[in-house]
């Protein structure tokens, strides 16, 4: 029963595997990536989490206290910023098939040539 | 592949996928009891060395600073893909003026309050980043948001500033080959890549962290540009050629 | 053998409510909904990463998905369905 955080993780990844595979448009398709992603980042910090631990920034509360740890938060945080990024260069080429095809349906765009 | 068959490979991929996910969890400690040292050692060892609070903003820039190099480069590779893709190279696009001011006071006074106010969270956030929550990379998103809400409440004028490509180029570039620069800097003086060769500071202040601070204006003001030219660019539509009399704020 | 053993309740509703958002994310067929739907799910995230003591992944997710995803999506949703509009309807702006 203690394993049910890590089963969440595991439960978004497919769910959101399940989305891109049986997506219509595109950008559905990039936002069932977005809940992909997410997956990742609530396995990083369950993976890191200390029962009854404090968040690891020591202003205001000694410095022995019993903390989370920091490097899982780390990956975590520059991982949630950057991947806006990737998701919206992954929105830059359905846009782009969409010029090129007129649709922004994946099965619609198999044709397209040049 | 046609959907049909797409669909239908899904739920047996999806089963063995979850038989793996199943298999790998059973191998993880229970939640909770995180028992790896290196959280624990950070956690004790970074506050006397580094002075700075807010361990995970060390170990971002200073423990694990080679990853968010590289992740800063994925930044700055992305939006370059997003420029070249929605660029187009026939020359037939035109940049949409915005030449309608919003009629309503109210909500532009609001829109007016949370460009101040966006600035200032941003601002801290980004300044404040390695003492308390926070940091360079949501800072610089805030301060990207609060600029937006000048392009939505203002007319094309007010925003030209900050969708001028010549201008937003180079300060990316500041942000990201800043970051090099100070590891380079390092290597200089006989040090390995980014070690923190500034002094440290009182823990709690500003003027703490050594190098950690420079990085984290870096990264900073890398988010940020990387997120206006991202919104530069995808809000640039495609209009026909503008009759002369449209032309003009 | 219960979950509360080992889980602080509130916990455990947070992560109820992020199991229950992502299929409901998933299953939006239109993007403009889904944008707000993703909005909502991200905060049910914010308030994940809150409980699991990560006040910076917390801060980051919370400013991306209230700033950066429904900007980036709309502004696509926009411009797919902006170049199929006929020359003559853009200059009646």
């Amino acid at each position: 029963m203690s394993y049910l955080p890590y089963a969440v993780a595991a439960w978004l990844f497919l769910v959101g595997l399940a989305g891109v595979a049986t997506s219509k448009n595109l950008i559905h398709l990039a936002v069932c990536l977005t809940v992909t992603q997410s997956a990742s980042y609530v396995l990083l910090l369950t993976v890191g989490y200390v029962k009854h631990g404090n968040a690891p920034i020591f202003k205001g509360i000694p410095l022995g206290a019993p903390a989370v740890d920091p490097v899982v938060q780390a990956l975590t945080l520059t991982d949630v910023v950057v991947s806006v990024v990737v998701v919206a260069l992954i929105l830059a080429l359905a846009l782009d098939a969409h010029r090129l095809s007129g649709t922004v349906d994946p099965d619609g765009i198999a044709d397209i040539s040049g | 592949m046609t959907r049909r068959v797409r669909i239908a490979l899904l739920a047996p991929a999806l089963l063995g996928l979850g038989t793996l996910f199943a298999w790998a969890i059973a191998g993880l400690p229970p939640f909770g009891e995180y028992r790896g040292p290196y959280g624990f050692v950070l956690n004790q060892i970074v506050v006397p060395l580094r002075h700075t609070t807010n361990v995970v903003m060390a170990t971002t820039f200073d423990v694990r600073g080679i990853d968010t190099m590289g992740e800063e480069f994925i930044l700055y590779a992305s939006v370059l893909g997003v420029t070249l893709l929605l660029r187009d190279e026939t020359g037939a696009r035109q940049v949409e003026r915005n030449t309608r001011r919003l009629r309503d006071d109210t909500v532009r006074l609001v829109g007016v309050l949370m460009v101040g106010g966006g600035l200032l969270v941003g601002l801290w956030l980004v300044a404040f980043g390695y003492i308390t929550p926070g940091g360079g990379f949501p800072g610089g998103v805030v301060l990207a948001g609060a600029i937006l809400v000048l392009y939505l409440i203002g007319s094309h004028r007010d925003y030209r500033p900050f969708r001028n490509e010549h201008v937003l180029d180079p300060l990316e570039g500041i942000g990201t080959g800043g970051y090099v620069v100070v590891g380079l800097a390092a290597l200089v003086g006989g040090l390995a890549f980014l070690t923190n060769l500034f002094g440290f500071g009182q823990t709690g202040t500003l003027a703490s962290g050594g190098s950690i601070g420079i990085l984290n204006a870096a990264a900073g003001i890398a988010v940020t540009i990387a997120m206006l030219l991202l919104f530069a660019e995808f809000l640039e539509t495609y209009v026909v050629p503008l009759e002369p009399e449209d032309v003009g704020s | 053998m219960t979950v509360a053993a080992t889980l602080v309740p509130l916990q455990a509703v947070v992560f109820a409510l992020v199991v229950l958002g992502a299929p409901l994310v998933v299953l939006t067929r239109d993007p403009l909904r889904q944008a707000l739907v993703n909005g909502v799910y991200g905060v049910s995230l914010v308030l994940l990463f809150v409980v699991l003591a990560a006040p910076d992944p917390a801060l980051s997710m919370l400013v991306v998905s209230g700033i950066a995803y429904p900007l980036v999506i709309l502004a696509a949703i926009a411009r797919s369905r902006g170049e199929r509009r006929r020359p003559k309807e853009l200059g009646d702006d």
